[in-house]
């Protein structure tokens, strides 16, 4: 009965020592991690973290040539609490870096606190357009990409297939938004419906797939990401649509949906930046690692967090370990001078990689596993469309 | 027209999920005067089990089953360990107790089944929509949850209206102390009814599991419509919780398909496109607002309650 | 509050808290640790929340749950006149006071005719509402919420100044705590205390129990709609998650926790119920294995929360 009173003196003593650490520091690279690690959505966050981990082990655990510390703080999908876990690694732990960000919701609440500190930030997932424009900082890069370049590859291979009309289906946050704009900039056909849903509650889209029915389009769109996209796509089968009405989808089959949708997940295209058989070193070596360390496939959430920990390294080896030196640590970095899992990339005037976007299909293979592969480039060294809204040339 | 009879019978699939749900919880609310946040919790446990058991066996009947009875007997068990002496306190107590009891088992899944959610896969038949009228096709699942819910419906209508365990369980709803006077062994009746509604749960989790696919937090979102279910419909009434639920059901889905367009109509693209889910949610609130206010007690109040 | 004081285990203990809390500003300056202020603005701010509760919840019998939903018109009040170009405090505050006290005087008229688990799933109902409202709302970020670029502003007093925030918190939880305990110790509160135990009588005595009951759900909004310009200002961000309906369960998991129509049971309340939340999450990583477990051996056998508790060691 007296559990919480003592929890509570241990928890103003583990307050207390935090501080005590923090006034004595020492000369290590402190980095803060925020990602999903509790829910469904822990898949995501773990696969991010393993693939961070990785990374440190192949710099021998160092950044720079320093140790290394990392601080893993968990969003819970919300953006209250991501502010809150943010400000906390920025006040509390005195963080060299932030790293991470699945949602794009997240990191713009979140983005007040790191401008305001000039916090070092490395988001490896989310891309709100925002980020990408007016909202763009000196401090801020993306190892990612701006949600809209996705979708807007996906419209491209959807014009290609002569696709005439279209249905757009995506959750109603900031991501889901974006990416139903981004197919409509480049696909030329009509688009004859389109349907934000719930998120992250709604999982029943049954309205909404008979109303695609009932319209009838050459093709349907998707972007559900994490286990909101296996649960569309398991629905979108079940509905006896597939064999009528073909889907095209972005961040909707990954490696973490993938061992899930198994049969139901192939043949339907997505597009990605980063696939699991890009034929360079680095990724090669990326992906034999992590699957002989972690029993699975790597993800595109991992690739991109990957990059992050050798971005920051090329960061640090720039300005000598000297991490108060920000611009400097920053005009390496604008460089991307460093060894990137899709085979490089630049940087845009906004901090958002220019990359390649590649075709990617789910097949089945030899041991009867499953798999994502390349099928084709679909858009070479793509830049996105906000980076003219942003502020910094 | 044909398009609105698909639409329909979505509403009436949620319905008969939510009806699943609701009736196990007015049936322990209305007899133990319990509120039970963490009957969403049996509903996950009961996908769980399911697509664990079905895994394991290679047959998903079997993994039904199997997961029913497992269900059934955490349902007992955590109403002998825990639930027990809650009972007689307030609704303040059932609210803090059950919910720890939900945050346990979220964390409990996670430590056993790790954050990933599993997948209960259909056997292959399963896998299309059949044709019910001329142009009118719908997932064949779909067809079996209504007609399961149904058969469910119908067995749990004869065990409380025919038998001598209904017969107490309806006195224990309208006179708890009378039926305790009577020298019924109450103890063991209450756990037979949490029994009861944790299989119930259970079995709308394992229904379901094919379709949302089985994750963490499943029962939550879920939960809340249920108890909106039960209150508009009275509490302790399972004909008021069908009533209810196909009522529920109908309204969410029939905003959810026709409101957007409504909408558009009136308003920018962007701005219904951002509204319309939102308004589509509250419509089941404003329904359950409106019956309150002329109805303090729901449709089908218990008869001395 | 109405008892007098004396030095026993339970006051020994509320004085300490107090001490800690006014003291806090000055252990932040010498370690320059500034997140343990951070948390304790917010650990305030809730703390002014679940008082508010407190006076419907413990004091007035009325189980809301969906009392986060006042927190969250307060916090729009002030995240809407913002983004509209309304910077002034002056505007914002009494702002988010009115459209918070309007809102409660609507859903008590229509749902204080109700009772017992029908009031709780009617308040929660209205509260959703409010929450899907929100969601709608393109212009403010919907769903995404709302940053908040700039803090009200007050002519010279400065709101980015977080000592002097968090020291305006305290004074304004201490405020709100004394205020709570004049309204119940009124003739007013001691009917509506009474209307808690025997509605009836009350009613025979010729109390006009519904009038009473409103007025105490609209000084309770009022008071939470205060505490909600003050956590928008505290996080510079809004969203509707903040009266989600998990939200109000926590608020009233603190009040119960702290203690039911106590004084200072709220404020005991929300420091244990964060502190442990933040001191579990740095222990394991299954947080809720614990808090879980711990919630349910309080609702069972700690009636009357931990100030019930101290208050049998004194006896």
């Amino acid at each position: 009965m007296i559990r919480p009173l003592i929890a509570g003196t241990a928890a103003l003593a583990l307050l207390a020592a935090s501080g005590m650490a923090a006034s004595a520091q020492q000369k290590t690279v402190k980095i803060g991690f925020i990602s999903t690690f509790s829910g469904p959505a822990a898949a995501i966050g773990n696969d991010m973290r393993n693939s961070f981990e990785l990374g440190l082990d192949h710099l021998n655990r160092k950044i720079g040539g320093l140790p290394v510390e990392v601080i893993y703080e968990d969003d819970e999908i919300k953006p209250e609490v991501g502010v809150q876990k943010t400000q906390k690694l920025i006040e509390s732990d005195h963080v060299d870096f932030i790293v991470g960000y699945i949602w794009s919701n997240v990191i713009l609440a979140a983005l007040k606190p790191l401008t305001d500190s000039k916090t070092m930030t490395v988001v490896t997932n989310a891309g709100a357009s925002q980020l990408a424009g007016e909202l763009c900082s000196p401090y801020v890069f993306s190892t990612s990409w701006q949600n809209d370049q996705t979708p807007a590859a996906v419209g491209r291979y959807m014009n290609d297939k002569g696709v005439k009309t279209a249905f757009l289906i995506g959750p109603n946050y900031a991501a889901g938004k974006d990416m139903l704009a981004g197919v409509q900039t480049t696909f030329k056909g009509r688009i004859v419906g389109q349907e934000l849903t719930r998120w992250p509650d709604q999982l029943d889209f049954s309205a909404e797939l008979s109303k695609a029915r009932s319209l009838n389009p050459d093709a349907i769109f998707a972007f559900y990401p994490g286990g909101a996209g296996v649960q569309f796509v398991t629905q979108y089968a079940q509905s006896g649509l597939k064999g009528q009405i073909p889907l095209y989808t972005a961040f909707t089959i990954d490696e973490l949906s993938l061992p899930r949708l198994k049969d139901l997940a192939i043949g339907i295209p997505g597009a990605q930046e980063w696939v699991n058989d890009l034929p360079n070193d680095t990724n090669k070596k990326f992906v034999a690692d992590y699957k002989a360390k972690y029993k699975t496939s790597p993800s595109f959430y991992g690739a991109q967090t990957y990059d992050a920990v050798n971005l920051i390294d090329s960061a640090v080896k720039a300005v000598n370990g000297d991490l108060a030196n920000k611009d400097g640590m920053r005009k390496e970095m604008e460089k991307a001078d460093f060894k990137s899992v899709r085979g490089g990339f630049r940087f845009g005037n906004n901090h958002i990689p220019i990359q390649n976007f590649y075709l990617q299909d789910a097949v089945k293979t030899a041991d009867g596993n499953y798999a994502l592969k390349t099928v084709s480039l679909i858009v070479k060294d793509d830049q996105d469309r906000f980076h003219d809204k942003c502020p910094m040339k | 027209m044909l398009y609105f009879i698909e639409q329909f019978l979505n509403g009436v699939q949620l319905g008969m999920l939510l009806f699943l749900l609701a009736a196990g919880l007015t049936l322990i609310f209305g007899i133990m005067d319990l509120v039970n946040l963490a009957h969403g919790s049996l509903y996950m446990l009961g996908a769980y089990f399911a697509a664990t058991f079905a895994a394991f066996t290679g047959s998903f009947v079997l993994g039904a089953a199997l997961a029913l009875a497992a269900t059934f007997v955490c349902g007992v068990a955590l109403e002998i360990i825990a639930i027990r002496p809650l009972y007689g306190r307030n609704h303040l107590d059932h609210v803090l107790g059950t919910f720890g009891l939900l945050l346990f088992f979220n964390e409990l899944v996670r430590l056993i089944w790790g954050p990933a959610g599993m997948t209960l896969s259909l056997p292959g038949e399963m896998l299309t929509a059949v044709q019910i009228l001329p142009h009118v096709y719908y997932p064949a699942y779909r067809l079996v949850i209504i007609a399961a819910t149904l058969v469910v419906a119908a067995l749990l209508y004869i065990v409380v209206m025919r038998t001598r365990l209904g017969m107490l369980i309806r006195a224990g709803a309208s006179n708890r102390e009378m039926v305790g006077a009577l020298g019924v062994n109450i103890k063991l009746l209450y756990t037979l009814v949490f029994g009861l509604g944790a299989a119930l749960a259970g079995f709308a989790g394992l229904m379901q599991a094919p379709i949302l696919t089985v994750q963490i937090g499943m029962g939550e979102n879920i939960l809340i419509l249920a108890f909106v279910v039960i209150i508009i419909g009275g509490i302790g009434s399972i004909r008021g919780a069908f009533v209810a639920a196909i009522i529920v059901g109908l309204i969410d889905t029939v905003g959810r398909a026709f409101l957007p367009d409504l909408l558009r109509a009136a308003l920018s693209t962007n701005a219904a496109l951002t509204l319309a889910p939102a308004l589509s949610s509250m419509l089941i609130y404003m329904l359950m607002a409106g019956i309150l206010v002329f109805r303090p007690e729901g449709l089908f109040p218990a008869a001395s309650r | 509050m109405s008892e007098p004081f004396r030095l026993n285990p339970r006051n020994a203990v509320i004085a300490g808290l107090l001490v800690f809390l006014a003291l806090l500003p000055l252990y932040t300056a010498l370690s320059g640790n500034s997140f343990v202020m951070t948390l304790f603005t917010r650990v305030l701010i809730l703390a002014m929340a679940a008082v508010s509760l407190n006076l419907i919840m413990g004091y007035g019998g009325m189980v809301s749950f969906g009392h986060a939903v006042y927190l969250g018109l307060g916090g729009y009040a002030v995240g809407i006149l913002a983004k509209e170009g309304f910077g002034s405090g002056l505007l914002q505050w009494p702002a988010a006071i009115a459209v918070s006290a309007l809102f409660a005087l609507v859903v008590g008229a229509l749902s204080l005719r109700t009772r017992g688990v029908y009031f709780i799933m009617i308040t929660l109902a209205f509260a959703q509402m409010v929450y899907y409202v929100a969601i709608g709302l393109d212009r403010y970020g919907g769903d995404d919420g709302l940053t908040i670029y700039k803090r009200s502003r007050f002519g010279i007093v400065d709101l980015n100044n977080r000592t002097l925030f968090y020291y305006l918190c305290f004074a304004l939880l201490l405020a709100s705590i004394y205020l709570v305990s004049r309204v119940v110790n009124s003739r007013f509160g001691l009917a509506i205390q009474g209307a808690r135990s025997n509605e009836r009588r009350m009613r025979a005595i010729g109390f006009a129990v519904f009038r009473y009951r409103l007025v105490c759900f609209v000084i309770a909004g009022a008071l939470c709609g205060l505490a909600g310009a003050l956590l928008a200002n505290h996080t510079n961000f809004i969203s509707p998650a903040m009266m989600f309906w998990t939200r109000s369960g926590d608020l009233m998991v603190m009040v119960v926790l702290g203690g039911l129509a106590t004084p200072f049971g709220p404020l005991i309340g929300t420091v244990t119920y964060l502190l442990l939340e933040e001191a579990l999450s740095r222990v394991t990583e299954y947080p809720g294995l614990i808090l879980g477990p711990t919630l349910l051996l309080v609702a069972i056998y700690l009636h009357g929360g931990i100030h019930s508790l101290l208050q049998r060691r004194t006896s």
